[in-house]
């Protein structure tokens, strides 16, 4: 690769704010990145002369397929030709250049579609607009007369054709249209198919450059050690015990936090790393454990100071008047991301000049961590976003992107690579937020469910990460899937007098999100509950639930427990529901397993989405078996545990996860009701684990109130 | 200096003998094509064929390596034709993040390589790698498919 053709890779937009970095580099990722110089119609679309389409996608890819989704959309309103689609990723800083001309970067919350579908659809219409105007000027006739399809323009009197790439020069010049209209989704050609991803090639001959694998003339690799308690600092070092050794070139302090050594390679790093004799002032969290977190937020169970989500009628009254009252605790540990790539982020600074390399979930929060961590203007610094080795809401943190712009600031100008071990990533991040939740509920003389009072006592993920999100110091997020109404986790029952309630209690461990987020608890404190609810009532627990619940989570239960043939099961085989709304989209589960001997075994789970709208239903499939491997692992195995203010599990040695033998089949099933756009990386985690408990129940009358599984027996008493 | 046989080629790499071949692969003969999870032999993010074998080499040191010869993913397709587990893996767009992947593909095809025809029993036993995204489903389906290939 000469200089040259990397230039023009990265003066891909008029006036390009592309850095002095980039001379004589092979520009990474540059696979994502293929355009020349040819003119974009407008900032989603470029149309190349041989007919060759590259679609902008602002959001991150991390494994979700969301890259491929909003091309689909793109293609789909620009009528091109899909086989001729390829797509790469705009810097933060070129949107910051432009005026925030591509919006959100932000990937998260199972947002990537359901957030940008219309101003994308938009893009891609515009140009196709454009390139139809180009066409009927050229044959001097009017645009109405002129239709398109598949890359072609073409006028239907006159018999005459042109080819997108034949008019994208002119197009690219020309106003864009005012009024837009978008197609009717029943009209859709490419999107709402389950067409393969764009991105799969690379990932099977190892060619993707994911960030890790990023290699810069001259680079040099960090590997950082951080306090092991949260909120400690760095006391100090002995940087002369290792300096000497092979590849070693510095030992930096990083943050007052941290201490990282940078070397010619990788483990040349991480050895000298851990020869290093490091002191640490642990701080305030140093004599919190496991058992301290738990007494704390038994505590908050019955605390009279709270924070109210979810009011309708009358609770505690309903539960004082009940009949028969059922009460249960349940409680969530803290689970770890464990992305398979490691934290990871690259960067080159001087004085004048910032460059970053990172996988991220948001560009734009990178970046301005990047300029804040350079002590230079976010327009001198830009963040270049690789592929993610998976995100899992990890990567929407940018503590890795400062430590590597300030630990390349003790090198300016080389480029310095900073990898974190996996014992660093598995003791660093914020981890999901631990909970425990007090369920009581009261049925009538009938058994009619009257009552249900939640109180949730845990950590607030806004008051770790954002506090500025935090409504009167309460966090709206904590109630995913309990709120009484609106569009994104609506309450799936109607229940006469219900109060859920937060006793907010936060510890040195930072809590964060993890993919599901509150969903996953929630959805397991509600649904376990219900089927204790269910049995105290002498009811079947499916036909329990459809009593209460309102139409649509209603009908994904149906169609669940329709396609498993729920209530017959394989003989020796039990099932288990579970449904929730979370992320705009309805999903439920019904989870077949045997017990035998106390060894569990997860036959098949059939899961039903109602997402609203659907614009690739093989990737949703994927997204979906993907959901129930990562719930699964974590509701099996996953814990994190604290001791002494530290995180004791430090790789899948002592967190270990779902692998193949123990996948269960899992069968998609999508049922979307229309008129709404519903997200579909997350949702399903939610019912992973209470389909799963239920089951298990029903299998062996052990009611499973904390996780992991693995730490009960479930060999029959 | 270790003398390794990657590919069908020959490299040298003056390295302190303990490096674990990964790093040598990654860092010193910028193949990274083959992927750090763990360093610990847990996730098999790293695996690599050494004469056919699939190992992890996170946890081989290079010197360990010897003469045996070694595939990594960027030498698994021969001839500029991909692998027919490669072929599956397009076909069944088995990837997701893909970061698990080289690793994934490097001991299905050592399986097959194996045992042409595997069992469910077979997959299970042979595919110990962890994959977050939770591919193992297409995984699976891939490695049948390969298999009447
Ligand atoms: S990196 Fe070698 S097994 Fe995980
Ligand atoms: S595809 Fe992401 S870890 Fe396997």
């Amino acid at each position: 690769m000469d200089a040259i053709a990397s230039i023009s890779r990265r003066s891909f937009l008029v006036g390009s704010v592309a850095g002095a970095f980039s001379l004589g580099f092979d520009i990474p990722f540059a696979r994502s990145q293929g355009t020349s110089a040819v003119r974009e119609i407008n900032a989603w679309v470029v149309v190349h002369p041989d007919d060759r389409v590259v679609i902008r996608i602002a959001r991150s890819e991390m494994g979700q397929g969301t890259l491929t989704g909003l091309a689909q959309l793109v293609a789909e309103e620009l009528e091109c030709d899909w086989s001729r689609v390829s797509t790469e990723f705009p810097t933060p800083g070129q949107n910051v250049a432009r005026g925030r001309v591509w919006r959100n970067f932000s990937t998260g919350g199972s947002r990537g579609i359901r957030e940008s579908h219309e101003y994308v659809r938009q893009g891609g219409a515009a140009a196709r607009a454009m390139l139809v105007s180009a066409a009927a000027k050229r044959w001097n006739v009017a645009e109405a007369e002129c239709s398109t399809s598949n890359g072609v323009v073409s006028h239907a009197a006159s018999g005459r054709r042109l080819r997108y790439g034949e008019l994208a020069a002119e197009a690219a010049t020309l106003e864009p249209p005012k009024d837009i209209k978008l197609k009717d989704v029943k009209d859709w050609k490419i999107a709402g198919k389950g067409v393969k991803r764009l991105d799969t090639a690379p990932k099977v001959d190892g060619t993707l450059v994911y960030g890790i694998d990023l290699r810069l003339p001259g680079m040099l690799t960090a590997t950082i050690r951080d306090c092991p308690v949260q909120g400690g600092k760095l006391k100090g070092f002995d940087a002369a015990k290792v300096d000497r050794m092979p590849g070693v070139r510095k030992v930096v302090a990083v943050d007052g936090t941290a201490v990282a050594v940078i070397a010619d390679s990788y483990w040349q790093a991480r050895k000298a790393l851990e020869a290093l004799p490091v002191e640490w002032d642990m701080g305030p969290g140093a004599g919190t454990s496991s058992a301290t977190i738990d007494a704390m937020l038994t505590e908050g169970l019955t605390a009279e100071n709270v924070f109210i989500g979810t009011r309708v009628g009358d609770a505690k009254a309903a539960i004082a008047g009940a009949a028969k009252v059922v009460e249960a605790v349940y409680s969530y540990p803290y689970q770890n991301h464990a992305t398979m790539e490691p934290m990871n982020a690259t960067a080159i600074w001087t004085a004048d000049r910032c460059e970053v390399w990172c996988p991220t979930q948001n560009g734009e929060s990178a970046l301005a961590a990047a300029a804040e961590a350079a002590e230079l203007p976010v327009a001198k610094c830009d963040v270049h976003k690789a592929f993610l080795g998976g995100g899992f809401g990890r990567r929407g943190r940018s503590d890795y992107v400062r430590q590597a712009v300030l630990i390349a600031r003790q090198m300016p100008g080389t480029p310095v690579k900073l990898v974190w071990s996996r014992e660093e990533d598995m003791m660093h991040c914020a981890f999901h937020p631990v909970t425990k939740c007090k369920l009581t509920g009261a049925l009538d003389a009938s058994g009619k469910l009257v009552g249900l009072h939640m109180r949730i006592s845990g950590q607030s993920i806004l008051a770790s990460l954002a506090p500025q999100g935090l409504q009167n110091g309460m966090d709206p997020v904590v109630f995913q899937g309990l709120n009484a109404g609106g569009t994104e986790g609506q309450f799936g029952y109607d229940v006469p007098n219900l109060l859920v309630d937060h006793a907010m209690r936060n510890t040195h461990v930072l809590a964060g999100f993890w993919r599901g987020v509150n969903l996953n608890h929630n959805a397991i404190y509600v649904e376990c509950f219900m089927d204790e609810l269910a049995r105290a009532a002498g009811e079947d627990p499916l036909a329990f639930r459809r009593r209460y619940l309102k139409p649509k989570h209603r009908a994904v239960l149906d169609a669940a427990a329709e396609r498993i043939g729920y209530g017959k099961p394989v003989p020796g085989r039990f099932h288990g529901v579970a449904q929730i709304m979370g992320f705009g989209s309805y999903v439920a589960a019904v989870a077949e397993v045997s017990v035998k001997e106390g060894q569990l075994k997860i036959h098949r789970i059939v899961a039903a989405t109602d997402p609203g709208t659907v614009v690739n239903p093989a990737q949703i499939e994927r997204q979906v078996a993907g959901s129930f491997v990562y719930g699964l692992s974590a509701a099996l195995y996953g814990e994190c545990t604290v001791k002494d203010g530290a995180i004791e599990q430090t790789n899948f040695d002592t967190y270990p996860v779902l692998r193949m033998d123990e996948m269960p089949h899992v069968e998609t099933v999508l049922v979307p009701s229309g008129g709404f756009w519903g997200g579909v990386g997350e949702p399903t985690i939610g019912v992973a684990a209470p389909a799963v408990l239920n089951a298990i129940f029903a299998a062996t009358g052990k009611r499973i109130r904390s996780l992991p599984v693995a730490k009960h027996d479930l060999r029959s008493a | 200096m270790a003398v390794l046989t990657i590919n069908g080629k020959r490299h040298e790499a003056a390295v302190d003998p303990e490096t674990p071949l990964l790093w040598v692969l990654r860092d010193t003969l910028g193949m990274t094509g083959t992927k750090y999870g763990c360093g610990i032999a847990q996730c098999g993010a790293c695996t690599v064929h050494v004469d056919g074998v699939p190992v992890r080499s996170c946890s081989l040191p290079v010197s360990a390596v010897g003469d045996a010869k070694i595939t990594t993913i960027e030498g698994l397709a021969e001839g500029g034709r991909l692998h027919k587990i490669q072929q599956a893996w397009l076909e069944g767009d088995v990837p997701q993040c893909g970061y698990c992947q080289s690793g994934m593909i490097m001991a299905a095809a050592a399986l097959l390589a194996e045992k042409p025809n595997p069992t469910d029993a077979d997959i299970d036993a042979a595919m110990t790698n962890i994959c977050r995204c939770g591919t193992y489903q297409q995984v699976r389906a891939a490695i049948h498919a390969a298999a009447k290939a």
